[in-house]
């Protein structure tokens, strides 16, 4: 962020931003080669036909259809690399790979909470290694903001009552602007901060410096005994409750009472804490009360990370602190936020 | 406008002096009076729009928020969008000039339904104080954009008021619209052929369908929103149950053909002004004529545009994408087109043309840089920051401001029956095009360095470009102000207009200047193609 002199770029510090600005260079070289042939056709005709005293009427010229084909095939040809080049751009920008280090992110007016999954959380700050792809889960505590590292040549709309991704390898250590790019309210342009991209060794020392009060999917835990989650909800593996067993259910499809099927993910999850009657599981009764305005959207977050973390997760490597466990065979594939007789689920 | 009637008062009859009372204006049913009201209240418009904007661009001068508060500056960006797009851009052109010439261009003594078309202006003035009211009383600072649930349940403001202000002036522009479609449809004289229409005419029909079909629709969601903000009915905001990114559909799906309602008509204008400052019909009439039906038509399915970042799903985005692509093609058309009137004509740089061409430079800018922000990559660095803002005010001020003084300058003589100081009116639209320029290219740059839009308070490596931007705003307001000076002079003091000063071979130029209140004598039966300067047997073909 250190600024000298006048600059016309700005740094170019992850891999999409290089792409982006091959993209961008030739959608100025066409621009410019357009402009410059209109602006200087005009002259020349406004120079060689000016009209002068003894200028007859001029005839009529009459172009042929090939004429009016060729300057239309030309431009059309143009505009489909542009096409190609950015959605070609666009589909790695929105496909964050498999393996790529987990952050949430909380927007609300007029800051950005950042949690990182080992439970370091920061303000209008976020620390990342260099050379290491990073998603963000984002999500909204009141209106839509937007995620922009210029930097990086990327943004994402950050919504309320969903998630939304965003990915990027930083390929250089520096600190770059994080603006909000979607119009916010009065503060929107003090919605600013940091991103500080480390050397992966002081990355490490910075995570495990300034005591987290442990990982993101336990400070769930220990929300989820809180919120009394667990007098309905079974954590233990097939053991039946008034409401499904959260018992590897992350990333399983589950049947609904209206015949359809959900995925459970991040944003179903955190619909089920929010508005528990959207989506009943087969098999249940719509009886649980919303956590809307009992929860923030951060402790969403958390429990989403916990209920991630029970029972073997699909192919995530890592499945976190296993439960203890307790119980009895299950209904197939509980789903999230529904009720279970209690039972403390201990690592 | 009293003063303009006694000027011309031992004249021969005209619209003009026909009556002098106010109550002749205020109840008038002739279309170029009406076009006259509307001239006068767009104009009060565009002052104002201005003001805010000069304000704006003060604050911007130094990247701390030291002229203004936050809090008013989104007010002030506000006011200056809203203005600007529902109650000056959209107007603009349609209402003022479409207005006055449609008849006389198609041959009518007046428009379809005289009574709706005093309606339609009526409701112009009503909506738009309500707006201008609410802006000023308390203000508004949801953006001109009003996306949810910011200004269903956050903004503060008299939020209410604009909506309903807006909703109204819908009307305005839904009953225009559809005058103008009936009178094109059922007025033209005999012999007056769709392909006899002069291609003004053209772009105003194109326009008038997306002014019927695509206002309800915004008139609709805006409507929503305001019942969701007064009564809580959950419909765009997710904590009553709604989808905030279904607003954003809506709204653009009216907000993008209603950049085609600015543009198109500004398009027309300089069909006409190429071709007779070049004394030479247009190149390629048919192909100018389909290509803005082509563009209202195409500019309907293209709106997902604005949404790449808002989670819209990729391949929905890849068909907004290409489609965006496609509607590009009909503009490149007609830019090719009018560079190609101009080859072997007999060119003439009067004020109307210096507009023209300024228009085709600058509308090219402007079209070319869509293209960035229609490929999904790029655009997803440049939404939402100063790329977007100049590229759309290379096409609202650059495009459609540029043609409707074009225009304004082209008719005038017509209009009013005085002729304006040509040097005068030169000098301002050079200053014009110079301060246009220096005000907007700076901010492609800001925009591709990542300063977002709606900023008050930005980094100040940002700082250099927003100066830049600012010097060339008090270029470009001295300009604006210029002709306001120079009409006015010309009302009082203007030499006598002739019947068709420029030698213009369309149909109101045949009658006197300023018409008489029934446009002509005898209904006139149309023979010959629009653009008849030379004679037809000496047509040189090439390609």
């Amino acid at each position: 962020m250190e600024q000298k002199s006048i600059q016309f770029f700005p740094e170019q510090a992850s891999t999409i931003a290089h792409s982006v600005d091959g993209l961008y260079l030739y959608l100025v070289l066409v621009t410019a080669f357009f402009s410059i042939l209109i602006a200087t056709l005009i002259v020349i005709f406004a120079v060689k036909y000016r009209r002068r005293a003894d200028t007859p009427t001029p005839k009529a010229v009459h172009g042929g259809l090939w004429l009016e084909i060729t300057w239309s095939v030309i431009p059309l040809g143009l505009s489909m690399v542009m096409f190609a080049w950015g959605a070609s751009i666009f589909f790695t920008e929105s496909r964050p790979p498999a393996d790529s280090m987990e952050i949430y992110v909380t927007g609300k007016q007029w800051m950005w909470k950042i949690q990182h999954m080992e439970g370091q959380r920061e303000i209008n700050e976020l620390h990342i290694p260099v050379n290491r792809d990073i998603k963000l889960t984002m999500t909204s505590e009141d209106v839509i903001h937007d995620f922009y590292v210029p930097a990086f040549r990327t943004k994402s709309d950050v919504l309320p009552g969903r998630y939304t991704t965003e990915w990027f390898h930083a390929t250089k250590t520096g600190a770059y602007h994080i603006f909000c790019a979607e119009y916010c309210g009065t503060k929107h342009s003090g919605m600013i901060g940091t991103v500080y991209v480390m050397e992966p060794q002081q990355f490490d020392a910075w995570l495990s410096g300034g005591g987290g009060t442990g990982t993101l999917a336990q400070k769930g835990e220990a929300l989820f005994s809180q919120l009394g989650c667990v007098t309905c909800h079974q954590a233990t593996a097939d053991v039946k409750g008034r409401c499904p067993n959260l018992h590897g259910i992350w990333g399983r499809p589950q049947q609904l009472t209206t015949g359809a099927s959900v995925t459970v993910d991040a944003g179903y999850v955190s619909e089920s804490i929010l508005n528990p009657s959207a989506k009943i599981v087969a098999g249940y009764e719509n009886i649980m009360p919303t956590f809307s305005g009992l929860v923030t959207a951060e402790g969403v977050t958390e429990l989403v990370e916990y209920v991630k973390s029970i029972g073997p997760a699909p192919g995530a490597p890592g499945s976190a602190p296993a439960p203890a466990a307790k119980g009895a065979p299950a209904a197939k594939g509980a789903p999230a936020a529904k009720a279970a007789p209690a039972a403390t689920v201990k690592p | 406008m009293e003063t303009v009637a006694t000027a011309v008062e031992r004249e021969p009859r005209t619209y003009l002096n026909v009556d002098h009372t106010l109550k002749s204006w205020l109840l008038t049913e002739d279309h170029k009076r009406i076009g006259i009201l509307y001239l006068i209240v767009i104009t009060i418009f565009f002052a104002i729009g201005g003001l805010f904007a000069a304000l704006i661009r003060i604050e911007l001068t130094t990247p701390a928020g030291d002229l203004v508060e936050s809090s008013v500056y989104n007010r002030l960006f506000t006011g200056h969008g809203i203005i600007m797009v529902f109650f000056f851009l959209i107007p603009s052109i349609p209402a003022s000039l479409g207005n006055f010439l449609i008849p006389l261009m198609i041959g009518a003594k007046d428009v379809a339904f005289p009574k709706l078309n005093l309606l339609s202006w009526y409701l112009y003035v009503i909506g738009g104080s309500m707006a201008l009211t609410a802006i000023i009383y308390g203000g508004i600072d949801t953006g001109w954009t009003f996306y949810v649930p910011f200004s269903t349940g956050y903004a503060s403001g008299m939020v209410m008021l604009t909506l309903v202000g807006i909703f109204i002036n819908g009307f305005s522009s839904i009953l225009t619209g559809l005058n103008f479609m009936v009178t094109i449809h059922r007025m033209r004289a005999p012999g007056m052929t769709w392909f006899r229409l002069p291609l003004f005419i053209w772009s105003l029909y194109s326009t008038s369908l997306i002014q019927v079909l695509a206002t309800p629709v915004v008139a609709v969601t805006l409507l929503l929103a305001a019942l969701e903000r007064g009564l809580h009915i959950g419909i765009f905001d997710p904590a009553l149950g709604g989808d905030p990114v279904l607003f954003q559909h809506l709204f653009w799906f009216y907000s993008h053909p209603a950049v085609y309602i600015m543009i198109l008509p500004a398009m027309g204008v300089t069909s006409e002004i190429i071709s007779t400052f070049s004394k030479k019909e247009p190149f390629g009439y048919s192909f100018i004529a389909l290509s803005s039906l082509a563009i209202a038509v195409f500019g309907f399915i293209v709106w997902g545009h604005h949404l790449f970042v808002s989670s819209q799903s990729v391949y929905a985005g890849m068909v907004f994408s290409i489609l965006s692509y496609l509607v590009a093609i009909p503009s490149a058309i007609k830019v090719f087109n009018w560079v190609s009137t101009m080859y072997k004509g007999s060119v003439e740089l009067t004020t109307p043309m210096l507009y023209g061409i300024g228009f085709i430079g600058l509308f090219t800018i402007g079209g070319l840089t869509g293209l960035f922000l229609a490929s999904m990559g790029m655009d997803v660095h440049l939404t939402d920051t100063y790329f977007v803002i100049a590229h759309f005010h290379y096409i609202m001020v650059g495009g459609a401001i540029m043609g409707f003084m074009g225009g304004l300058h082209f008719w005038w003589p017509k209009i009013t029956g005085k002729l304006y100081s040509e040097t005068w009116a030169r000098l301002s639209a050079i200053i014009i095009f110079l301060g246009f320029n220096l005000t907007f290219f700076p901010q492609f740059i800001l925009g591709y360095m990542g300063m977002p839009r709606r900023y008050h308070v930005y980094a100040p490596e940002f700082q250099v470009f927003n100066v830049l931007s600012s010097a060339g705003a008090s270029v470009l307001g001295l300009g604006y102000a210029l002709p306001l000076v120079y009409f006015l002079w010309s009302i009082f003091f203007g030499k006598k207009a002739p019947a068709n000063p420029w030698g213009a071979t369309g149909l109101e130029w045949q009658i006197q200047s300023p018409p008489l209140p029934e446009n002509f004598e005898i209904t006139p039966v149309i023979t010959e193609a629009p653009y008849h300067y030379a004679p037809s047997e000496e047509v040189v073909h090439v390609g």
